[in-house]
């Protein structure tokens, strides 16, 4: 019994970070209607910038280096999406995904010669193997129920920066007619860059985050891709709420499935997101209206 | 004086031309009606005014100043407001947020939405509503006021009454006529041409992309208006 409850405490920390990667795409595809292929390898590059800011500041925890990760990554985004993706969106609405793949494949390429193959970590110090024991022989780690915190924050603060602030009403609006939203001066090239530039700084946290937990290299993009994908379709495409749910369940489905075999983790992942995409193929909790 | 000077105002839809030398200016306080057939470019000159689309060639000048090439963005906060054809409400937004939508630009000057509640007292009720759960008439009053909340100096309504029900028409005239008396100027497109002609001060009648006809409203004949809006063939 405590080993199924160990599971899915596991499972909601390691969901957690599923969140993390996929509040950005949500919010992205939620916008502007872009699936953003470079989402999982700009997570990695944001994760091996903070490894080379550490060096290069001797910050002792990775954590510091989000202070200058964050506005960084926040300016990438921004340029990126002004410069590059805003251009390409009309009639096709292709052109900016293949865009964005063309991106995916630059970043993969750019740390492979920058940082070689190898497999990197960030290391978090203390924080990593500091537990908190629960009754019944359990126990949490700190850094994943901070994580949980993080990620469940910081989905927060993107709702409500959605639905409570002027910029996320124009957000909305945009998103919901582009050339009526440009009637009531809105600058909607600015609008979307400013999206992309708030998903950059999930990224950015994101990438510190998993970069602390787990190993990455400089193709581990596409993988981290598909999680936060899964996690954003489970739980609705256009919900951020959903998204958090969608995280968390895509979590609990690895952990509980390896405890059949290790080797079901990511199969069962991936049934359920199978799964639910036959049952409701709108996700769990899709957007209000519409 | 003008507050709105065009001249040889021509647009584009990609190859094909949809105005052609389009000449118009409007004074300040004054109300013109546009009248004309489907298709004729109604809707295309009034969003080239606002910005949303670009002419070549042309010259707009407004309160003095040029805004032709600006972006329809950049357009609203020199006091130009647009109610576009088909009302286009922001279908996730509630009608509140709407309204306040309308004043994105120019907070400043905008009126409150206060303002906006004692125009059109219906709305406060079903403020926190989605735009689009409200009845045809209670759509056009949110797009009225989204344009209002501004505070423009020029309104542009394209095709207000189109699908409603005459009593809820006669009713957003009445709120236009306020508008008026405060000294807003008004472009109104309009396909009821007894409405246009009852209505406005001065009328251009515009065919396939041109101006067709245009005169004071008491001062045009009849015959004139339907040849002018049917063209030739609608004469004989
Ligand atoms: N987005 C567009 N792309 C291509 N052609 C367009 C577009 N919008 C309008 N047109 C064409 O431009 C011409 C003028 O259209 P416009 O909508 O300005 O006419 P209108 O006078 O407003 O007509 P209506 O009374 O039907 O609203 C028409 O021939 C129309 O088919
Ligand atoms: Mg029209």
């Amino acid at each position: 019994m405590n080993g199924w409850i160990d599971s899915i405490l596991q499972g909601v920390m390691l969901g957690a970070i599923y969140a993390l990667f996929a509040a950005g795409l949500s919010l992205v595809f939620g916008v502007m209607r872009l699936v953003n292929v470079a989402h999982g390898d700009f997570i990695v590059l944001s994760a091996f910038i903070a490894l080379w800011l550490q060096r290069i500041t001797g910050f002792s925890s990775p954590f510091l280096t989000l202070i200058l990760l964050v506005p960084l990554m926040f300016l990438v985004g921004y340029v990126l999406q002004r410069v590059i993706l805003n251009p390409a969106f009309g009639a096709d609405i292709l052109r900016p995904v293949l865009i964005t793949f063309g991106l995916s494949v630059i970043i993969q390429n750019g740390l492979l010669q920058g940082f070689s193959a190898d497999s990197q970590k960030l290391h978090g110090g203390k924080l990593e193997v500091a537990s908190i024991a629960l009754p019944g022989g359990l126990a949490i780690g700190v850094l994943p129920l901070l994580t949980l915190g993080v990620s469940a924050a910081m989905i927060g603060l993107l709702q409500w920066m959605l639905y409570r602030t002027k910029l996320g009403r124009a957000l909305r609006a945009t998103s919901a007619d582009l050339s009526t939203a440009g009637l009531m001066g809105v600058n909607t090239s600015h609008l979307f860059a400013m999206a992309a530039g708030i998903a950059m700084v999930t990224v950015a946290v994101a990438g510190v985050f998993t970069g602390i937990r787990a190993s990455f290299d400089a193709v581990s993009g596409p993988d981290w891709l598909i999680f936060a994908f899964e996690a954003v379709i489970i739980g609705g495409l256009g919900s951020l709420w959903g998204t958090l749910a969608g995280g968390l369940i895509l979590g609990m489905a690895q952990t509980t499935g390896a405890r059949f075999s290790p080797g079901w983790q990511l199969l069962s992942g991936h049934l359920v997101f199978l799964a639910i995409l036959i049952l409701c193929p709108r996700g769990l909790f899709p957007r209000r209206t519409e | 004086m003008n507050l709105l000077s065009v001249s040889k105002l021509n647009a584009y839809y990609g190859d094909f031309q949809a105005l052609f030398d389009v000449d118009f200016h409007a004074h300040p306080g004054e109300v013109i009606a546009i009248i004309g057939a489907n298709g004729a470019g109604k809707s295309t000159f009034l969003n080239a005014i606002a910005g949303n689309v670009t002419g070549r060639g042309n010259s707009i000048t407004f309160a003095e100043e040029a805004i032709s090439g600006l972006r329809s963005w950049q357009i609203v906060s020199r006091g130009i407001a647009l109610v576009p054809e088909g009302r286009r409400l922001f279908s996730s937004l509630t009608v509140e947020e709407n309204l306040l939508m309308g004043a994105y630009a120019n907070t400043k000057d905008a009126w409150p939405l206060t303002h906006i509640y004692e125009t059109f007292p219906q709305l406060k009720l079903k403020a926190k509503q989605s735009a689009l759960s409200l009845s045809g008439g209670e759509q056009q009053m949110v797009a009225i006021g989204r344009a209002l909340i501004s505070n423009p100096l020029l309104l542009m309504c394209d095709e207000l009454s189109l699908g409603l029900a005459p009593m809820v028409v006669h009713d957003i005239y009445e709120t236009l006529t306020t508008v008026r008396e405060r000294g807003v100027t008004l472009i109104i497109v309009e396909q009821n041409v007894r409405q246009a002609l009852a209505f406005a001060d001065r009328v251009y009648c515009f065919q396939e992309g041109r101006v067709s006809l245009t005169g004071r409203a008491g001062e045009l004949k009849p015959e004139d208006v339907s040849r002018a809006y049917f063209g030739l063939a609608g004469a004989a």
